[in-house]
């Protein structure tokens, strides 16, 4: 077992009311620059519908994604290894501007600087941000935002196909619902696979997937690989660039700035322990209606005693223990488990879960008149509105009704079981029996999806940078603090007068002193060894074994 | 013995070491300096339909020209003949095989021209740098096949007595600016625009070739990486196109 954390996120839909704050805050911290002006690392998007950029779940089309080969062994949809090599001058199957939509400004300085007194009324014309010519807008992200995949557009939602004509005669009258979408942040990312430069990692700490952008040549064949197209390229720099689950905000404990201003209070983060070695096997489930119950299973419960055995021996923090023994993120995966993966069918083992909304169908027994709020109307419903289920199950489930309608009952259960609360009656415990949860756990789950806290809905350890810094040198200290450094003989230092000086105590001196530096902080045997970093004199810090006193 | 006239040593002999020079340090600071700018910045997502045909053709082409130039180059006529393939024998094959990567790489890169300068999407992305990049490899091409064309294939002239010995001294640091001033026209205009392309070279985007991804044959699928902290000085953007 070889334990490893993840940074993972729930999103709640029943409560998204499609406001787009998440977006639009997130475009003013990412990508408010030349070159990411069509760049949505958070986008909204109404379902049905095409999604951005538009129909990228089709995947026989865009080839995202694993697909099981005739051995039963993952290989990346797109072709291997020697395919992307041959295909690096022109990738067959890159979305282009158009598929996004050509991002615009509006000539507002012909407003500004019209002449008074002038006959006609100034107009601001829209002009295209790539050719900065006059252009006429054509589509953008969101066009069909609030259609729920009118006749129009419907067929060219993928997730539709097979369902269209039983959603052609009732579509008006059943559903629409608002899917927020980042990275997922894969356990088992294909964006990663397929960067011929090696430029996109998962962090060890917290598997978060970053572009190195330095690293990246811009070969483009991540855009290809990530089935969730939630990789974009910067037509500026000729970089990939994605979501980056606000690292820094993360690191500091903090949630992402989607999460921090969402205005519904929807989205749960948390870390979740799993078993890096079993993802290949999990990700090569056989049927894809096993993948979401094979992906639930690689997420390890933190309070056995093996798994924190198992973190402990694989460097995880204490203060990181706990926080994914409070994760509210384990709690609706696994112990309500009533949030599912987007598209487990992509075999990637996304790690931003939805918990599918159940106000669709709520929606359609209100307006027959009945009682939504009763469990048995809600259960009948969920039954016969085969549409909904069926089309989230292709979302969610790869196409298994039953993991949805569970899901569903027991939201409607919930609902059920708390209006009785609500209304000082005596609680049915057998609602919560019936979808196989009792009275407390019930409780439990309805604190944490209606009234949790922001310190219950955000559970996040800040990182570990000052071991980092120990390990590394890295230049957060003023590099005149050096020993012999300008001004610094006559100084004396602060250890000294707070009675922090003598054995015990490695002093600021000793650390940055290269020849005790090593004897301040050993470099455990057998680690990494950052040759980056190497000044090229003397050898490498922690290549070779410390020779042993007086024998050099 | 006559005297080497100073401008001849100047072409032949000082310009090519210095050009070198500035190839190898050229792409030593921008690997230090720029290693953000180190990016093959393509078009593809404004235009894909001509890219599809021309940067295949070009890429593979100027790949097959590149090999031949390093046997036409690097092997002394007389390991060749060492083992039995005649002149004529071997000149019928680099005809063969260098005239089909020629078309490849011309046919690619007139697509590739009017891509970029028809497309407004493309031809504004398009920095000065670029340009120059494109006058002096299309230069370069162009003599190139002219020189094989009129010299070699239905003139007289024998590179591999001639260019290619100067190729080969060049390297063993024995310059002989000679057999340079001797050789034909286009043969001497190929030389000099494949100089002015090299000087240019670290400084354009033509970088990318040395990011050939050879390594990702034998790597692991996902790459972990730990936290680094390392720190980077101020790096340099893109120049922007004015709007």
């Amino acid at each position: 077992m070889r334990v490893m954390a993840q940074m993972s996120m729930v999103m709640n839909l029943d409560k998204c009311i499609g406001c787009h704050t998440c977006s639009v805050t997130c475009k003013q911290a990412w990508t408010n620059r030349s070159g990411t002006e069509y760049i949505w690392f958070n986008n909204v998007e109404t379902r049905p519908g095409q999604g951005y950029p538009r129909g990228y779940e089709d995947q026989e089309k865009w080839k995202g994604g694993w697909e099981l080969g005739p051995n039963g062994r993952l290989r990346l949809k797109a072709g291997g290894r020697l395919t992307k090599l041959l295909q690096l001058f022109s990738n067959p199957r890159l979305p282009g501007i158009e598929d996004y939509y050509e991002p615009w400004t509006y000539e507002y300085d012909k407003l500004l600087n019209a002449p008074a007194q002038q006959p006609n009324i100034p107009t601001a014309p829209p002009k295209s941000l790539i050719t900065g010519e006059r252009m006429d807008i054509q589509w953008s992200g969101n066009w069909d935002d609030d259609l729920g995949g009118t006749y129009a557009h419907k067929d060219k939602d993928p997730m539709l196909k097979g369902i269209e004509d039983k959603v052609q005669l009732e579509f008006d009258k059943t559903f629409m619902f608002y899917l927020p979408r980042i990275c997922e942040h894969c356990l088992n990312p294909t964006c990663a696979a397929s960067c011929p430069s090696g430029a996109i990692y998962k962090r060890e700490e917290d598997g978060i997937v970053l572009v190195d952008q330095d690293g990246c040549r811009g070969w483009r064949m991540c855009i290809t690989g990530c089935p969730y197209k939630k990789i974009y390229f910067n037509h500026r720099t000729g970089k990939a660039e994605k979501c980056t689950f606000c690292y820094p905000r993360i690191e500091q404990g903090e949630p992402t700035v989607c999460a921090e201003t969402c205005v519904g209070r929807l989205r749960y983060i948390g870390l979740v322990l799993y078993d890096a070695d079993k993802v290949t096997a999990a990700a090569s489930t056989p049927d894809e209606k096993d993948l979401y119950r094979a992906q639930r299973d690689l997420i390890l419960d933190p309070n056995d005693p093996e798994v924190i055995a198992g973190a402990r021996a694989a460097g995880i923090p204490n203060d990181w223990l706990e926080a994914a023994q409070n994760s509210p993120t384990y709690k609706l995966i696994k112990e309500y488990e009533v949030a599912l993966p987007l598209h487990p069918e992509y075999r990637t083992m996304p790690m931003v879960w939805y918990i599918p909304p159940l106000s669709p169908v709520v929606d359609v027994v209100r307006d027959t008149g009945y009682d939504a709020e009763d469990a048995e109307n809600l259960f009948a419903a969920i039954d016969t509105l085969r549409i909904p289920v069926e089309y989230l199950a292709n979302l969610f489930t790869a196409g298994d009704v039953p993991t949805v309608e569970r899901v569903l009952y027991r939201m409607a259960a919930m609902r059920s079981y708390m209006r009785d609360i609500n209304l000082g009656r005596e609680p049915r415990e057998g609602i919560a029996n019936a979808v196989g949860m009792d009275g407390d756990t019930m409780q439990d789950m309805y604190r944490l999806l209606a009234i949790a806290k922001y310190s219950e809905r955000y559970v996040i350890p800040t990182g570990h940078v000052e071991s980092a810094h120990e390990l590394e040198g890295i230049g957060t200290d003023c590099p005149l603090n050096a020993p012999g450094g300008p001004g610094m003989s006559s100084m004396s230092l602060p250890e000294d007068s707070l009675g922090m000086s003598g054995p015990g105590y490695a002093t600021k001196r000793q650390m940055n002193d290269p020849t005790t530096a090593n004897t301040a902080v050993p470099r455990p045997e057998g680690k990494r060894v950052n040759l980056l970093n190497w000044d090229g004199s003397g050898l490498p810090e922690g290549l070779f074994p410390q020779r042993a006193e007086g024998s050099a | 013995m006559n005297e080497t006239p100073k401008y001849a040593t100047l072409l032949w002999v000082v310009v090519p070491y210095v050009v070198l020079a500035v190839f190898v340090l050229g792409h030593v600071w921008r690997f230090s300096k720029d290693r953000f700018g180190w990016t093959t910045r393509s078009s593809q997502i404004y235009e894909s339909k001509l890219l599809a045909w021309g940067s295949p053709m070009f890429h593979f082409g100027i790949i097959g020209i590149f090999v031949g130039h390093v046997v036409g180059l690097c092997i002394p006529k007389a390991v060749t003949e060492f083992f039995g393939i005649s002149n004529h024998m071997y000149h019928l094959m680099a005809v063969i095989i260098g005239l089909a990567a020629a078309v490849a790489c011309v046919g690619g890169l007139l697509i590739l021209l009017y891509r970029r300068r028809t497309n407004s999407r493309v031809f504004g992305a398009t920095t000065p740098g670029d340009k120059l990049m494109y006058l002096s490899l299309s230069l370069t091409i162009l003599f190139g096949v002219l020189a094989t064309l009129v010299h070699s294939t239905f003139g007289e002239y024998d590179y591999r007595e001639g260019v290619s010995v100067w190729f080969r001294n060049f390297w063993t640091l024995r310059p002989n600016a000679e057999l340079m001033m001797s050789a034909p026209i286009f043969f001497q205009l190929h030389v000099l625009s494949a100089l002015a392309l090299f000087a240019i070279w670290p400084f354009t985007r033509l970088v990318h070739v040395f990011a050939a991804p050879i390594g990702y044959l034998n790597r692991p699928y996902i790459v972990y990486r730990s936290k680094d902290p390392r720190r980077e000085a101020e790096r340099r953007g893109w120049e922007k196109i004015n709007y």
